[in-house]
């Protein structure tokens, strides 16, 4: 009876990514450092930190279904963050153009480095590599590889400071009686978005077919360079989105943040069980992944483990979620 | 050497049962037989690629039984396969020696290496910069190449799966005549080919199988073509489907001149020159041995090569020309492609999903996906197929190989095609499923669909076919109409001899 239930459990990616965050779930019931895992601050702050990631991870799903990768969303999230630091900081821009301005970047970005392993098929590893580095010199450029702040530099050289924008003191605020942050409310919005171009328009199931087996997917008149061109600009977008909600999170735009987010994002679609592969995986499973990698890091934390050991216990917990998610494939 | 009561199964199946060949030193041997007679089989099982078989293999008197590639190099065996084992960014040299490169404490000797590799070169007569990579020379030179590695690991049986698919008239001269050389020092040759034209000129003695099963073997003077072709085909063709009842209508697709460049305008055409018409209701079929290029030129109408064609293409006596599969899906085409597992389905996606995967734009308008819409319209394209399935949404690669293709099929009757192309549609599918298969084309030309119908089959090639064109290297050379149609003729027009009705 027992068993029975394991086993239909572990029977499918989703049941098998439930699982993992259920452990790491009782695990920060057990390890609950004297109560502070059961106070509802600590649940507002997780999710409120693993959002941004979060919302990366939404992008790199869609191009990962697609059966290639993008590397560039961590370098996107700082060119987004300081450009919405400019624009709403320096130039006064209202949010109503900030907004959009900073979106178009980096759907831009993410539409370049489709072209380019689309259409001029280069590696999707090597083409987002180098949007990877480029957007990090756009941003530094953009900066004047300095963090853009409310200390804004006199025309004599001295500071003097200015109000945070109103658009991102909206976006770092809490909701429902301080009990959710704004941007795990924006992440979830990213959710149900990527969840409906992948599982309700044409264009995911387009997707999943390029990923699970490209030339079959052309022979069956998919149109496959225009369909991965647009999941590489949705992962630009969702990043920008990303580097937006860091701005207002940080009240600057920082050209060196987003470094090594796009590792984090990536292991959480993997840990949620979306093949790297491509053509298996999905929204839900990404969800769950973000979730388990979020609350991982912050049992660890609040367990006062030092961050030496909180990194190799992530790192040897990501091998062993995916080896349950390919055992179960077999 | 010699091979006696080879049988060999895979799975269930059977595909050599007691299979003798013997070959002499200094002889070329041809190895003849339809596509599927257990050919490359048996010499899989000669290098040493398939180890599990009954029977036995002597080499000068003394049993053995390669269980390796590697063993069976060391009993003096070379293989040169049809696509060529070299690696192409090593050089010459490298590839000679790959597995023995000559070295003193694990470093290379350099000099030495590229000595002992022009020495082999020069017994073929050739002079070459052997520390060039080998992707810089032609296939023919590769081809010699392979041949210098086999002469190099004393090979005293050289095993030739159709060396000339790739080359061009002097480049086959050359082979020959070294061909001539490599028998007077003694080496046995075997050799696999297609080409009548080619056992004429060559072989010493010719083994026929059809059907995993050994035929005869005789000299090369006493087997002239006709008889050769009898043995190669020989098999009771009997009524083993019932024939269809034709359909003929108006001219549904009309080729001219119609030239595939499948791998660039720089190379040979996969398909030449070719002009053929098929009418609705009508089943073209279109005959050949591997290499004919019909699976190409099916691919070029299609649009799967892009812009890599020539020549026109007529549809409703309207000139089309498709650059992309989804133009031709468009325009009612259908192509469903000989390998089911690596062209034709997406194995990680459901049987909806593969099923309305070429029709999914009418079925999603506005861009959002209906999915009870989905899960009807496969449901009406699949239920006449009998899946043995528990739901429409398992994945397409938990199938057995009849469902695949049922599913296959399905996914093209979905977009309700006027002209179809079929591209070997029973392959490796059992025997009821294939029944079902040629029921559907009945119903499918009653209903007016055209069709091209590409089998390595004869007898399910005679059956389905309303008329049959046969296909050698690229070019017609023969079309048939279904009464005048037999397996001696098209097989002959198949290995190159050109005739007409």
């Amino acid at each position: 009876m027992k068993f029975s239930f394991w086993k239909s459990a572990l029977a499918s990616p989703a049941g098998r990514a439930f699982l993992a965050l259920l452990l790491v779930l009782i695990a920060g019931a057990i390890f609950n450092a004297n109560g502070a895992f059961f106070k509802i601050g600590t649940h507002r702050d997780t999710l409120r930190q693993a959002s941004v990631y979060g919302m990366l991870a939404c992008g790199i799903t869609l191009v990962i279904v697609s059966g290639g990768i993008d590397l560039a969303v961590g370098s996107l999230v700082a060119l987004a963050a300081v450009c919405a630091a400019k624009m709403a900081i320096h130039w006064n821009w209202p949010w109503w153009e900030v907004v959009p301005a900073c979106l178009a970047v980096g759907t831009l970005c993410g539409t370049v480095s489709g072209w380019v392993t689309a259409s001029l098929r280069v590696q999707p590893f090597i083409a987002t590599l180098s949007m990877m580095v480029l957007a990090r010199g756009l941003a530094k450029y953009a900066s004047g590889g300095m963090k853009v702040s409310t200390a804004v530099q006199n025309s004599d050289g001295t500071y003097h400071y200015v109000e945070v924008p109103a658009l991102f003191r909206a976006i770092d605020h809490r909701v429902l009686g301080g009990n959710l942050s704004v941007v795990t409310v924006i992440f979830l919005f990213c959710v149900a978005l990527a969840w409906l171009a992948l599982s309700r328009h044409r264009w995911g199931r387009y997707l999943y077919a390029i990923g699970g087996n490209e030339e079959a997917a052309r022979l069956s008149g998919v149109p496959v360079v225009a369909a991965k061109i647009c999941a590489y600009a949705a992962s630009g977008l969702f990043a920008a989105v990303a580097g937006l909600c860091q701005a207002a999170q940080e009240q600057q735009g920082d050209p060196e943040a987003g470094s090594g987010y796009e590792l984090t994002a990536i292991a959480m679609v993997v840990i949620g069980g979306t093949s790297l592969m491509g053509g298996r995986g999905g929204i839900g499973l990404t969800l769950l992944g973000v979730l388990t990698i979020g609350y991982l890091d912050k049992i660890l934390s609040i367990n006062a483990v030092p961050e030496a050991g909180r990194l190799v216990l992530t790192g040897i917990i990501i091998v062993a979620a995916v080896l349950t998610q390919r055992r179960g494939r077999t | 050497m010699r091979l006696t009561g080879i049988t060999k199964r895979f799975g269930p199946v059977t595909v050599l049962r007691d299979v003798q060949f013997e070959g002499r030193a200094g002889e070329v041997h041809v190895l003849a037989g339809e596509n599927g007679a257990g050919k490359s089989t048996l010499i899989k099982i000669l290098a040493g690629i398939h180890s599990d078989f009954q029977g036995g293999i002597e080499l000068d008197g003394r049993p053995v039984r390669p269980r390796s590639p590697l063993e069976a190099n060391a009993l003096g065996v070379a293989v040169i396969h049809q696509e060529l084992s070299l690696i192409g960014p090593m050089s010459v040299a490298d590839n000679i020696f790959l597995g023995r490169t000559p070295s003193r404490a694990g470093f290379v000797q350099e000099a030495k290496q590229r000595d002992a590799a022009r020495h082999w070169l020069r017994q073929l007569g050739l002079e070459l910069d052997v520390s060039q990579p080998v992707e810089r020379f032609p296939v023919a030179t590769r081809q010699l190449i392979e041949i210098a590695k086999a002469l190099s690991q004393n090979a005293r049986v050289i095993v030739m799966d159709e060396p000339t698919s790739a080359l061009n008239a002097p480049e086959v001269h050359t082979l020959f005549t070294l061909i001539q050389s490599l028998k007077q020092r003694g080496c046995c040759l075997i050799y696999i080919t297609h080409k009548m034209e080619e056992i004429e000129r060559i072989a010493d003695r010719v083994t026929v199988l059809r059907d995993g099963q050994w035929v005869g073997t005789a000299s090369a003077a006493e087997l002239p073509a006709p008889k050769l072709i009898q043995w190669m085909v020989g098999r009771d063709l009997g009524e083993q489907f019932p024939r269809r009842t034709q359909h003929l209508g108006a001219e549904r697709m009309r080729l001219e001149n119609f030239s595939v460049f499948s791998s660039g305008f720089s190379s040979r055409p996969a398909a030449a020159g070719v002009s053929l018409s098929v009418r609705a209701g009508e089943v073209l079929g279109l005959g050949g041995l591997q290499g004919s290029g019909a699976s190409e030129l099916l691919l070029g109408l299609f649009g799967a090569y892009g812009t890599a064609t020539r020549g026109r293409m007529f549809l409703e006596n309207t000139e089309r020309r498709f650059t992309a599969p989804r133009q031709a899906i468009e325009a009612g085409v259908a192509l469903l492609t000989n390998d089911r597992t690596a062209t034709g389905l997406v194995l990680s996606l459901s049987i909806i999903a593969n099923a309305t995967l070429a029709g999914l734009r009418p079925l999603s308008p506005g861009g959002w996906r209906r999915p009870v819409r989905e899960r009807q319209a496969a449901e009406v394209t699949t239920a006449p197929m009998r899946l043995r399935t528990a739901s429409l949404e398992s994945e397409v690669g938990a199938l057995s190989g009849g469902n695949q293709q049922k599913v296959a099929l399905a996914k093209w009757l979905q977009i309700r095609p006027r002209l179809l192309l079929l591209d070997e549609p029973t392959r490796g599918i059992d025997i009821a499923a294939k029944r079902e298969i040629y029921q559907w084309v009945e119903q499918w030309t009653a209903a007016g669909i055209a069709i091209l119908l590409i089998t390595s089959e004869m007898p399910e090639l005679l059956t389905l076919s309303d008329r049959i064109a046969v296909l050698h290297r690229g070019r017609v050379t023969a079309e048939f109409s279904r009464d005048k149609a037999n397996p001696e003729s098209i097989l002959a027009a198949a290995m190159g001899q050109t005739e007409c009705e």
